[in-house]
């Protein structure tokens, strides 16, 4: 999970594999038991994958439009026409937005937990900061819409007043609590508590002959972090980042309850203060309308280019990771 | 540039524990001075209170002094980052940093003082390496991840890290006790041939080691269970082996304890 488990992976480990089997009955036991969850979790993701197109392809062939370039979403008539665009801009920036913010916190508040703060104080920083990941996601949405919001609005005009002139940053009159970009910032605080829990694991497993070696060529503790913590922490970053990201890009509740839906003929704009909708925000939305096969099937058809995404952001995490094994021992 | 380290009346403590006492010693310039003794006596302790090392863990520190010529090393106006850049060490485990190159482990003390040409750079990796013994075995692939040579390779790599910097002394921490005798006669040799730049500490469990590098040869022990550690005697190395005035010495010497 954090990129670490390398003994497990590696073939040549002398107890990789059932070579080591006895072929005893707790052996055999076990080792059908490991074996078959193994198998039944491809099976899982392979069938959601199968179910996703076998619902989306009816409707995807009925579709008038261009399912990836058109910002229309009427699916169900005669003439069904429905696209992704707005939806996959939505997702998108209000997931980089999260990343941008709760990336470089999250690595300096797990640096602070395990490098700078003295023992008594880390221990319950750390429990502070898990403790966020439990608070449910729509009670994030309902305190962003209610409380947070009202102080956005005079980050939102300073920074149209500054940088308005950038399309990205350009006032579009939506109420701050509603734009993306508050969505956002929303989406990372609720995804902070996962990066900074899995960057504190990987910066306490730092052997400490490692600090020391760095600490013994004259390092200061900044260089010392720089030289021996981050590059042994980076893989185990980059998989909490993504696993962050995963967790952003599927948020449904917190999303749906703050944007405010643009209306059919609103004109487009890059603007992140902007309203919008999100691919489970506008599923969400259709939840409960799904009345004909065909309507169904366009947001199923929305679902899946999640489900697509998704996978590919963990696959390249996974070889991001992996290209750097070579360099972690 | 090898400077001489005169130790002081050194009490070392963690918090209130008292894990050293009473250290008085000198060492020469360009000499290897060995530290032997059993286990938790304190004399890794001692060694590393010679870079300040020791106040990496909480609540070290000590009372007495430590000069590097006319340096105290424990003055306030004293930076131990500054210290830890004129004295060297090279630890018991070789720890190349696993995600850098060779080239990047021998110079990341220099890129640390800021030095940023490529070509000095370069000249120091290889005078370190070749300092080190291993620059025939390495050159053809600086570029590789320090952590996949040997143990053996990987000491020399660390020791070729230490000296990339210049340092005035260079200390260890029972360098050869995670290396085969192979690797180890390796480390010894180049102990040998780096005496006549720097002057040198070396912690060792090996008494014959001790013998076979050093010139003075310091003995601790513990008075009893719980108690500070001591410096119980302190010779030249031959002395020290032949004829040693403290009767605990000649016991652990001759293997009689520890």
């Amino acid at each position: 999970m954090t990129g670490r488990s390398t003994v497990d992976e590696d073939p040549r480990h002398p107890l990789g594999g059932d070579r080591a089997s006895t072929g005893r009955l707790g052996d055999r036991i076990f080792g059908g038991l490991a074996t078959t969850s193994g198998i039944l979790i491809v099976v899982l993701v392979t069938l959601v994958g199968v179910f996703l197109l076998w619902q989306a392809v009816p409707s995807l062939l009925k579709n008038e439009a261009n399912f990836l370039l058109s910002r229309e979403w009427s699916p169900s008539g005669a003439n069904p026409r429905f696209g992704i665009l707005e939806l996959a801009w939505g997702t998108l920036i209000t997931s980089v937005i999260a990343m941008i913010i709760a990336v470089p916190l999250g690595v300096a508040v797990a640096l602070f937990i395990t490098q700078y703060a003295p023992p008594w104080l880390s221990k319950p920083a750390a429990s502070t900061i898990d403790l966020l990941a439990a608070v449910p996601s729509i009670v994030y949405g309902f305190w962003g819409l209610n409380i947070a919001g009202q102080y956005f609005q005079p980050v939102l005009s300073g920074i149209d007043g500054a940088l308005g002139w950038l399309p990205v940053f350009e006032d579009q009159g939506t109420s701050a609590k509603s734009t993306l970009a508050f969505a956002g910032m929303i989406l990372a605080i609720m995804i902070l508590p996962i990066v900074t829990a899995i960057s504190r694991e990987v910066f306490a497993q730092v052997p400490t002959t490692h600090k020391e070696g760095a600490l013994a060529l004259g390092a200061t503790r900044w260089e010392m972090i720089r030289v021996a913590v981050l590059p042994y922490g980076k893989p185990g970053v980059i998989s909490a980042a993504m696993l962050g990201l995963g967790r952003a890009l599927g948020e449904t509740l917190a999303v749906l309850i703050l944007l405010s839906t643009l209306s059919a003929n609103a004109d487009w704009s890059f603007s992140i203060f902007n309203g919008g909708s999100t691919f489970a925000s506008r599923i969400a939305q259709g939840a409960g309308e799904f009345d004909t096969p065909q309507k169904t099937g366009a947001y199923i058809a929305a679902g899946l280019v999640l489900f697509v995404v998704t996978f590919v952001v963990n696959a390249t995490a996974r070889i991001v990771i992996d290209r750097r094994k070579a360099f972690t021992e | 540039m090898a400077k001489r380290i005169d130790v002081k009346d050194l009490d070392i403590y963690y918090g209130d524990f008292k894990a050293v006492e009473g250290v008085t010693m000198t060492v020469e310039p360009r000499s290897v001075t060995a530290f032997i003794g059993p286990s938790g006596c304190g004399k890794s302790t001692v060694l590393r209170t010679l870079n300040r090392m020791h106040e990496v863990i909480p609540g070290g520190r000590v009372e007495g002094s430590v000069m590097l010529d006319d340096q105290d090393l424990y003055a306030s106006s004293m930076d131990p980052v500054a210290v830890r850049r004129t004295v060297g060490m090279v630890f018991q485990r070789p720890n190349p940093f696993p995600t850098m190159s060779i080239r990047d482990n021998v110079a990341a003390g220099l890129r640390l003082n800021g030095v940023k040409k490529k070509s000095v750079l370069d000249e120091v990796v290889e005078q370190s390496l070749r300092g080190a013994n291993l620059w025939t075995e390495v050159k053809d692939r600086l570029d590789k991840p320090g952590a996949g040579l040997s143990g053996g390779q990987q000491q020399r790599l660390c020791i070729a890290r230490a000296i990339a910097v210049n340092p005035q002394v260079l200390l260890m921490d029972e360098p050869c006790s995670a290396l085969d005798p192979i690797s180890t006669l390796a480390i010894e040799d180049l102990i040998n041939d780096l005496k006549s730049e720097y002057t040198i500490v070396i912690v060792t469990h090996n008494m014959q080691q001790a013998a076979r590098v050093s010139d003075q040869t310091a003995f601790f022990n513990l008075k009893a269970t719980g108690e500070p550690g001591r410096l119980v005697e302190i010779g030249e190395t031959q002395r020290i082996f032949s004829n040693p005035t403290e009767k605990a010495t000649e016991d652990y010497i001759s293997g009689r304890f520890g």
